[in-house]
């Protein structure tokens, strides 16, 4: 009995976590759905809309800005680098932009928010949590997830897509700066290639991203600290663990929505 | 002692049923009868881990019981979806151990909370409402401070303020005594004598103070590891042969 116990308790520690695994998706999942069922109905909290549409959208202006320069201005200096070993240096606009509008806009836009926003969701929503605010407010018989999480997840939905085209027009002020004004490479042939190569659908396509990195980072922080438990601590695991799904989730929903929309771009 | 001696006439206005619960295989409620009566003090009496706040939060549909029947004022509440479970939730204030105030908002924020989420009043009618029930918790000088600016037994108050804004039937209260030195305390007790005199509110009150509950209580229940041990009037609980009682009772008055 004792060594076949031995041989068969790592399985079933697998299967346990396997097990754990499956039903927190389950719950996410079964949470996620109550929101959308919410958010689609009446009545809308107008004014706590507005509330997180300022902590989100003017709140993280600053920051996205100064990622966007910064990205814009360096990936030129990368780009023109390499562009030069194949004498296509009047490409590095087209270059940049795509890549910032498709790519790194929407991308970075989300991890940055997912930094601010999320963490500070999962820690606002967990002390409301551990010290009975949530119980306090359903006793109330307002409903919790209306009250808090509907808010805050239409606030991502529109401000991160929003917070996006910002960080794709500074990005290329910033890929322009340093183009033209450092590297001296000719400004017609520079501009005259973005609007050659260029398509407004590069922008939407980028847009698309956010709206969903928007909402999955939203969902996430306030799952989070929807469902934790056990004071201090547990706040801080919930935080922590908002930030670490809500960043690796928006890579990982990324390449999903990248092969979903180019080969939607190729039918169409 | 056992039966309920509140005169039959009445409709009790929380009537549990051979309630059941359990989590994760360990079962916390055993076959709990227990009746509120209208317009009454019931202190729910028991250790840490007894079971009581399982118990309290049953009453208000935060919990389903596994087995059993839950009526409150007459309607069979275990079987409710949660539309309707938050009908049966405007029949209650809560006041919470920690008070559970919304720290983002000043005290008269959260007292006007509930008015502004159920009620169509007018701005200067819930302010009026809110500062009628502040002032009948003696916090007056308090309407723009933060929860975090209050003390403990201020924090109670709004709490209590805040719960018995919509004019619930019943208030329940979580532990009120809690944490506090004798003096709060007795401050809190006074609080829960005069909302049931001012208010005519029946009360549910969980504890394990037994100073407090022979102060406020006009009928007790003693839980003990998810049963109900000794259920009557308050002036009778120290004629109790239970054991558990006579022990819970014994240290209390030993002191």
């Amino acid at each position: 009995m004792g060594s076949m116990a031995r041989w068969t308790k790592p399985v079933e520690q697998l299967g346990d976590w396997f097990i754990g695994l499956l039903m927190s998706l389950g719950e996410f999942a079964k949470f996620t759905a109550h929101a959308v069922w919410l958010m689609v109905r009446h009545p809308w909290r107008f004014r706590l809309f507005m509330r997180q549409a300022e902590f989100v959208g003017a709140g993280s202006m600053f920051i996205v800005v100064l990622t966007g320069i910064f990205t814009g201005a360096v990936f030129t200096l990368q780009t023109v680098n390499a562009l030069q070993r194949v004498g296509m240096e009047s490409m590095v606009g087209t270059t940049v932009v795509l890549a910032v509008a498709r790519e790194l806009g929407p991308v970075l836009t989300a991890l940055m928010v997912t930094g601010r926003v999320g963490s500070s969701m999962a820690t606002e929503l967990g002390t409301m949590r551990v010290t009975e605010q949530i119980d306090a407010m359903e006793v109330m018989a307002v409903d919790p997830i209306r009250y808090l999480v509907i808010p805050r997840l239409i606030a991502c939905l529109l401000m991160v897509p929003a917070l996006t085209l910002i960080f794709d027009a500074v990005a290329a002020m910033g890929s322009y700066a340093v183009a033209i004004g450092l590297l001296d490479i000719d400004q017609g042939s520079y501009l005259s290639r973005i609007e050659w190569y260029v398509d407004p659908a590069d922008v939407v396509h980028g847009v698309y991203k956010a709206i969903v990195f928007g909402g999955f980072m939203a969902l996430v922080g306030c799952y989070k600290g929807y469902h934790a438990e056990g004071g201090a601590r547990g706040v801080g695991v919930a935080t922590t663990q908002a930030v670490v799904i809500g960043s690796i989730g928006v890579f990982m929903l990324d390449y999903m929505l990248t092969s979903v929309l180019l080969a939607w771009g190729q039918i169409e | 002692m056992g039966a309920n001696r509140v005169k039959p006439a009445e409709e009790p206005v929380i009537d549990m049923h051979h309630v059941d619960k359990s989590f994760k295989g360990h079962q916390v409620l055993k076959g709990i009868e227990l009746r509120i009566m209208p317009g009454r003090t019931r202190v729910i009496l028991g250790l840490s881990g007894s079971g009581k706040t399982v118990l309290m939060k049953h009453m208000i549909g935060l919990f389903r019981p596994d087995a059993g029947q839950i009526m409150v004022d007459g309607e069979d509440i275990t079987a409710m979806n949660s539309a309707e479970l938050l009908n049966i939730r405007r029949k209650f204030g809560m006041v919470f151990q920690q008070a559970a105030l919304f720290d983002s908002m000043t005290v008269v924020e959260n007292v006007a909370f509930p008015l502004r989420e159920h009620t169509k009043l007018s701005e200067a009618d819930i302010m009026a409402q809110a500062h009628e029930k502040l002032a009948l918790v003696g916090l007056m000088d308090a309407l723009q401070k933060f929860p975090s600016e209050l003390s403990g037994g201020m924090r109670k108050r709004v709490g209590l303020a805040r719960a018995v804004v919509l004019k619930p039937k019943v208030v329940l209260y979580d532990e009120p005594t809690t944490g506090l030195d004798p003096i709060t305390t007795e401050n809190v007790d006074h609080m829960i004598l005069d909302a049931k005199e001012q208010l005519g509110v029946t009360s549910v009150v969980i504890s394990h103070d037994v100073g407090s509950t022979l102060r406020i209580a006009d009928d007790i229940a003693v839980i003990h590891e998810g049963v109900i041990v000794e259920d009557c009037l308050a002036s009778e609980i120290r004629q109790s042969e239970h054991p558990f009682v006579q022990k819970f009772l014994k240290t209390w008055f030993e002191k």
